[in-house]
């Protein structure tokens, strides 16, 4: 008697499950733990009320003093910073690329870049306090030698102005850093078609140029607003809390020293996550406009 | 390069730029420099930086966030390494996703991160009612964890894409049947043969993460932990001239993380140097 071992070749083959997701689920467990749990924690308690009920009354909390002026002022700042070090840096990187500067600048230039985009924080504060603080170093000089005291004239580092000039420092070298591939993208050829054309250089950089990097430009510039909007060291070590921006506020908060209302703590949080979503979203997408041409 | 009648005429409008652009990079530094030696009257000294390394806190803290740093660098790369291998051979389909979940730390600020940990995890953890796991701040182990858990988030837009870019760069598929064929089980073929590929990669990553980490504020300072930068904050509130020092002292262990960046992928992954925590 043969015993019948193979499978008759009509038979359905037995159902295959596909392991493999279980390779990211380190991954997945990872995120969800440490990124979704917290963020939909303040996300839910935004809405909820101590009782456990559905409510719009810590949203509507968020426009209530001195919430709407912390994130106004926060707006303000990462405006001016992504404009002014957009600007700064957009120059600097045509500068670099399209400038017949000597050679060896790029490198040395890009190089110290990367690090003063990534010098930030704590030390930055320190940085510009020893430098232009009430006793530091160009604030002496221009006192002692050329009698300019620039805090009687109305400067302070420890204001809107100062921590402007202080974002800076970190904002522009980014700029520089996206924006020197970018420009290196322009195809030499479109220059050429254009002066073969006729076009000055003033009218390639309008119509051809500056049209092609616009949506690059934009989308940085959104990044670099995201960038000091959520900034909180550099900030507070400069001011020690005195500027009342939206981060030193959700920190104040944390301490649990203002508003004595945690879910209004939460709803600040969620507003600046979904401040901040914006910005990486217009970027993301504006990226991804400009590689149309840019590649 | 092009040299086109338009160009040189336009020399100087570049050598304006440059100018101002390097002049905004120089003086903070050369005026802090300056700054920190001054700290005896009259004469230019390092007492600044004898007196900041004097003390015991400073080498505790700074210790401490190295640690961490390290720790937060194990913790990405096993969790990394792995997750990007798999998506590029067996789960392209995932690759939107995952690579979606890599930029959520730039949408939520440190400082939202570190107000959702506090939230979630300084009570014990249920789910449904059935508690799952103490407070994870009851304990400074366990805040440990927690810290290392927020900095590897912070740390993994940058980790991925220098893995992802270093995974690029190789032919996955080909390799991991190679290493089969040759009898290699998964972990052989994660250490002996992705890992080595990844190196460059791999070390710049790390050194990112370094820049990134010691010297962090928020995430440190509200879970109370002792590292580097609630230290140096403190500091710069009774200090004038060791602030200064230990600034110098950054921005000198920033660049040459930077460097050695440069030097092992070769300027490569220039654009995937952006900011850390600010």
């Amino acid at each position: 008697m043969a015993a019948t071992v193979t499978a008759s070749p009509g038979a359905a083959p037995p159902r295959r499950i596909n392991w493999a997701w279980l390779g990211v689920l380190p991954f997945f467990i990872f995120a969800i733990l440490f990124i979704f749990i917290p963020s939909a924690s303040l996300f839910i308690d935004s809405f909820r009320t101590p009782a456990g009920g559905f409510t719009l009354e810590h949203i509507a909390g968020l426009t209530r003093p001195p919430i709407p002026q912390s994130y106004w002022l926060s707006i303000r700042i990462s405006a001016v910073t992504a404009l002014g070090g957009g600007l700064l840096g957009f120059l600097l990187a045509y500068a670099l690329t399209m400038g017949n500067l000597p050679h060896w600048l790029r490198p040395v230039t890009l190089t110290f870049a990367g690090v003063a985009s990534n010098f930030a924080g704590v030390p930055l504060a320190f940085a510009f306090i020893s430098t232009l603080g009430r006793t530091g170093f160009i604030t002496v000089i221009l006192r002692d030698m050329f009698g300019v005291n620039i805090y009687d004239a109305g400067f302070n580092l420890y204001s809107f102005a100062g921590l402007s000039l202080t974002y800076m420092y970190f904002q522009f070298p980014l700029m520089l850093l996206i924006m020197v591939p970018a420009i290196e993208g322009l195809k030499r050829e479109w220059r050429e078609a254009a002066e073969n054309l006729g076009a000055s250089a003033g009218q390639y950089w309008w119509r051809i140029g500056l049209p092609i990097l616009l949506p690059s430009l934009l989308g940085t510039m959104l990044l670099l607003f995201g960038n000091a909007f959520g900034a909180y060291a550099t900030a507070y070590a400069l001011t020690g809390g005195q500027l009342d921006l939206i981060t030193i506020e959700i920190g104040a908060q944390m301490r649990g020293d203002v508003l004595r209302n945690p879910n209004l703590g939460y709803a600040m949080a969620l507003g600046m996550v979904a401040i901040m979503a914006i910005c990486i979203l217009g970027y993301t997408l504006l990226q991804r406009l400009s590689e149309r041409w840019l590649k | 390069m092009h040299k086109g009648t338009g160009m040189k005429r336009f020399s100087w409008f570049a050598w304006l730029w440059f100018m101002i652009g390097a002049v905004y990079f120089i003086i903070p530094l050369w005026g802090t420099f300056v700054f920190s030696l001054q700290k005896q009257r009259g004469v230019l000294s390092f007492a600044a930086y004898q007196s900041a390394f004097a003390d015991p806190n400073f080498w505790e803290s700074f210790l401490f966030s190295n640690l961490m740093a390290l720790l937060t660098i194990m913790a990405s790369l096993l969790l990394i390494v792995p997750t990007a291998y798999w998506v590029r051979l067996r789960l392209p389909r995932l690759r939107p996703v995952v690579e979606f979940i890599t930029l959520l730390p730039f949408v939520i600020p440190p400082i939202v991160l570190v107000f959702g940990f506090l939230k979630s995890y300084s009570q014990p953890f249920t789910l449904f009612g059935i508690p799952l796991f103490p407070s994870l701040t009851s304990n400074t182990l366990l805040t440990n964890f927690l810290l290392v858990m927020g900095y590897t988030v912070l740390a993994l837009p940058y980790m991925y894409r220098a893995v992802d870019n270093g995974l690029r760069a190789m032919d996955v598929a080909t390799l991991t049947e190679a290493a089969q064929s040759l009898g290699a089980g998964w972990g052989t073929i994660l250490w002996r043969v992705i890992m080595p590929n990844l190196r460059s990669a791999l070390l710049s990553g790390a050194l990112l993460t370094f820049a990134i980490v010691v010297g962090e504020l928020a995430i440190a300072t509200f879970l109370a932990r002792p590292a580097f930068g609630p230290y140096l904050a403190l500091l710069g509130n009774h200090r004038a001239y060791e602030p200064a020092a230990l600034a110098i002292v950054s921005f000198g262990l920033t660049w040459l993380a930077m460097g050695l960046i440069n030097l092992v992928t070769r300027g490569t992954q220039a654009e995937s140097i952006v900011t850390g925590a600010h």
